[in-house]
């Protein structure tokens, strides 16, 4: 009969796990807020370093059991036990690294502020592109919400201009109604004047054709011997008055 | 009653004296663990010392000096012929 391993205590305390259809997980999932923007900003410092070498916590750490100077007795122990013991073993090295050390912390005694001037303003430069990188991306989402933003506005002049297009379409159509009515005016307009002219013509031959026989007729009917007649009581009434015009005078 | 923590989870500051013999045991010790160690303590260093807005000379020279003290160690068995003693 083979032995099984014995789970952890912690394992066993979880109900069992469901064959089908749950997700197989022993830990709650998305509880947290996570997320990767924004970054949390730089520290401004970084942690404090005593002489260059030691870190701060250290003489802190000592602080309550040794007070200021624990720290510093335990390293003039540490230094006097190497060096009793030689497990520091002074040498020719010894001098070329106390020659180094005293032109190292000179220099650095000299120049470290400049040095850290200059670093710093290298950093601004770069700090200072990035920032305005970023104000420029803000700007230009700002102005690109502002247009949306108007745009929007914009649209609700949709009303005004489908009401001129209507205006407009209205307008078309009433002038076209209005052509084609005059056209029809006309041309019935015309027909009749035609049927007037045809009427006022025939009268106008009828009245031309019935004087024009009338006047034959009657020429036809004076007699030569009737013209005389006239001719000469015309000249005799001719006479009568000139005489009566005389005696007027 | 105060919560009982495993003791695979304590810190190392926390680990009481007679307690770090069994604490080191539990440690993971497969190379997966160990490059998860170095990376961690690499990060911590970073993020103390070195990834900060400004930046003092203790980042580096605690990196340095922690260099020349692992090549003494390591140059220990060539220096101590140098040693003032009659018989090495």
């Amino acid at each position: 009969l083979p032995s099984f391993p014995s789970a952890p205590a912690a394992l066993r305390a979880l109900p069992p796990p469901v064959a089908v259809g749950v997700l197989h997980t022993t830990r709650p999932l998305h509880t947290t807020q996570q997320s990767l923007a924004p970054v949390p900003p730089l520290p401004e410092k970084g942690g404090e370093v005593r002489h260059g070498l030691i870190p701060e916590e250290f003489f802190q750490f000592l602080y309550p059991k040794t007070g200021v100077t624990g720290p510093y007795m335990l390293g003039t122990g540490l230094l006097l036990y190497l060096l009793s013991k030689e497990i520091y073993v002074v040498n020719h090295e010894t001098a070329a690294a106390a020659c180094i050390l005293t032109v190292i912390i000179y220099s650095i005694k000299r120049f470290g502020g400049d040095v850290a001037a200059f670093a710093d303003k290298l950093n601004e430069e770069k700090v200072a592109t990035a920032v305005a990188m970023k104000n420029e991306a803000m700007q230009m989402l700002q102005t690109a919400i502002e247009e949306e933003k108007k745009e929007q506005w914009r649209v609700e002049g949709r009303g005004f201009l489908f009401d001129a297009k209507r205006n407009n379409i209205a307008m078309l159509l009433e002038a076209n109604y209005r052509e084609r009515l005059l056209m029809v005016y006309n041309e019935v307009k015309k027909r009749l004047d035609y049927q007037v002219a045809m009427q006022t013509l025939k009268r106008q031959k009828e009245q031309d054709h019935m004087i024009q026989w009338v006047e034959k007729n009657v020429i036809q009917s004076i007699t030569p011997q009737q013209q005389k007649e006239s001719i000469a009581k015309c000249i005799l009434d001719l006479k009568a008055l000139s005489q009566s015009a005389h005696a007027a005078v | 009653l105060p919560a009982a923590v495993l003791l695979k989870d304590t810190k190392l500051m926390d680990v009481k004296l007679g307690q770090l013999g069994s604490w080191l045991a539990m440690r993971d010790f497969t190379p997966g663990g160990i490059l998860g160690a170095v990376r961690r303590g690499y990060d911590r260093y970073y993020n103390k010392y070195i990834n900060v807005r400004k930046g003092g000379l203790g980042g580096i020279s605690m990196v340095l000096a922690g260099y020349v003290v692992l090549s003494y160690v390591w140059s220990y068995s060539h220096v101590k012929h140098d040693r003032r003693r009659k018989y090495h």
